[in-house]
């Protein structure tokens, strides 16, 4: 599936969710079911220190995509980790470097991208985008 | 007086409004308290009706703000029973009149030279004396602490020496509530002749300090803690410090005479007040002062007591649930965590709840260390908080860790 395929997806999933309550406990659920990343990968260098909760982040190239495992100590955090890996992994760079979060506005859920929640979600989207440019300039 | 909690809820506009469709349950008061409308009227009155520049205008404009910002100093130093009104200056807040007094000491102090900390303090009263430090050369100590969120005194008595010139202690800590034995700590600091910097701005809307009957060096607070505006704090100055210490910043106002060779500093307060100062911020904290003297120490104490132990009692019957910080001196401060839940993931539930409270490490890393978790919930009340209003926190908590567990 592309990338926009799968945000019209998630779009779809959660407008089954009359409340809020609903909402947040699907993405709990989610958080849950994130496959751990390897506790090797969680070095400081993969770590997005935000000052409320902290996100790792691992990337590898596998073939043409880029396969991205994550983690967090929230679990809320990691509900929201587990919909962009659901989103940016198994895609290509160019895909990725393409591609926006606007969807998570339409989920109900952009107060979780906020740059001032200190959560390190923004700046875990900006480096998926990072790893996609580099991934993309060695590849040419 | 007797307590009117629903008159009192009256004068605070913003206690009516809703947050994500619930009515405001507001607990984040150690961050910042909320304004009465007495405060709300006065900034809305000073640039209504006397808006000028004060200190150097000969029009009645400036003049009028001129005594209304001079009254404003002197209601602080009635309220802190500082021995002159010139022993007050205003500042932008707590952490400048810290670095304010930081810069002051870099001149005096030299190699070898001790400063102690507590570890409970706030990073703003831990960076600026390790800035100071590495600039003199001075050594910095840390008082450590127990499992209960008290300093370790006798710990303490054992890092005094000659050497010690500086002592800083919050009076009470902003993560845990818990209030330091600060007369006891300031009478050893001076047996050896080291001056104390208390930080009071947990404290000034709790508990009215006596920086006389204290025998403090130096106490800071900040306006936005205690009813009043942000971008305004004090710094109490005991006379003798005021005429030692060099002036912070150049400017206008902070001067005597000026010719290109040489200037020569105003006396206090103006020494330590360089450009236009906050005027209105001034006026409004003369206002919120003298609006939590009306409702008066003794009754702020008596509910906040109440809601403390209704508080505490309540939330200690929820599972896995642990307060950290608990020590029987303390303020209206609960810091908490359930079980293994992220302090994050409980915030962000109770906000979708409509309650206002703090998460994470409250700029204390040191003490999050300590206990080896990354970070807390802090529900902190003031006298305007109903036991409703517990009951109301105590439910979303309890939800809360349905949802993540």
């Amino acid at each position: 599936m592309t990338i926009k395929e799968i945000q019209e997806e998630l779009i779809d999933e959660f407008a089954m969710f009359d409340d809020w309550m609903q909402k947040y406990e699907y993405m709990i659920d989610l958080g849950k079911t994130l496959p751990l990343i390897d506790a090797e990968k969680k070095t400081d260098d993969k770590l997005i220190k935000g000052c409320q909760s902290k996100v790792w982040l691992n990337s590898e190239m596998q073939e043409d995509k880029i396969v991205f495992t994550a983690d967090s100590d929230a679990i809320i955090t990691k509900g929201i980790i587990a919909i962009m890996i659901r989103v940016f992994s198994h895609q290509t760079p160019d895909a990725i470097v393409a591609a926006n979060t606007d969807f998570i506005a339409e989920i109900g859920l952009q107060e979780h991208l906020s740059p001032t929640r200190a959560n390190g979600l923004v700046s875990m989207v900006k480096q998926m985008k990072l790893y996609a440019i580099a991934y993309q300039a060695t590849n040419k | 007086m007797s307590f009117d909690i629903k008159k009192i809820r009256e004068d605070f506009p913003i206690l009516k409004r809703k947050v994500n469709n619930a009515p405001l349950v507001y607990l984040d008061n150690a961050a910042t308290s909320q304004k009465p409308q007495q405060v709300i009227d006065c900034i809305v009155a000073y640039y209504s009706n006397y808006n000028a520049n004060i200190h150097r205008g000969v029009h009645s404009l400036s003049q009028e703000a001129t005594d209304a910002y001079e009254k404003a100093r002197k209601t602080l130093q009635l309220h802190f029973n500082a021995a002159h009104s010139h022993e007050i200056l205003f500042t932008a807040g707590t952490t400048e009149s810290i670095n304010l007094v930081a810069s002051g000491f870099s001149e005096l102090l030299k190699t070898g030279d001790e400063i102690i900390v507590s570890a409970l303090e706030h990073h703003s009263n831990i960076v600026p004396w390790q800035m100071l430090c590495e600039r003199t050369g001075a050594i910095l100590k840390v008082i450590p602490m127990n499992e209960d969120g008290t300093l370790q005194m006798d710990r303490y008595s054992n890092l005094l020496n000659d050497n010690t010139k500086l002592v800083f202690v919050n009076h009470i800590s902003n993560a845990l509530g818990i209030i330091n034995p600060i007369k006891k700590i300031i009478e050893q600091a001076h047996q050896v002749g080291a001056a104390v910097l208390i930080d009071g701005a947990q404290a000034c809307s709790h508990i009215k300090a006596d920086v006389q009957a204290l025998d403090v060096d130096f106490y800071v607070t900040s306006a936005h803690k205690m009813c009043g505006p942000t971008g305004v704090g004090m710094l109490y100055i005991k006379e003798a410090w005021g005429k030692t210490l060099p002036p912070y910043q150049g400017g206008g106002e902070m001067i005597a005479t000026v010719t290109f060779e040489k200037t020569t500093y105003a006396e206090m307060p103006h020494k330590f007040e360089a450009g236009t100062p906050n005027i209105c911020g001034g006026i409004a904290f003369g206002a919120a002062v003298d609006y939590l003297n009306s409702i008066g120490f003794d009754a702020i104490k008596k509910q906040e007591e109440a809601l403390l132990s209704y508080a505490t009692e309540q939330l200690l019957q929820i599972d896995g649930l642990k307060i950290y910080g608990t020590a029987s001196e303390k303020t209206s401060v609960i810091s908490f965590n359930v079980s293994e839940i992220h302090p994050y993931d409980i915030g962000t539930i109770l906000d979708k709840l409509g309650i206002a409270v703090r998460t994470g490490q409250h700029c204390t890393q040191p003490i999050m260390d300590f206990y080896g978790i990354p970070g807390t919930v802090r529900a902190s009340f003031a006298f305007y908080n109903t036991k409703e209003e517990v009951d109301a926190l105590v439910n979303a908590v309890k939800r809360a860790t349905m949802m993540l567990s």
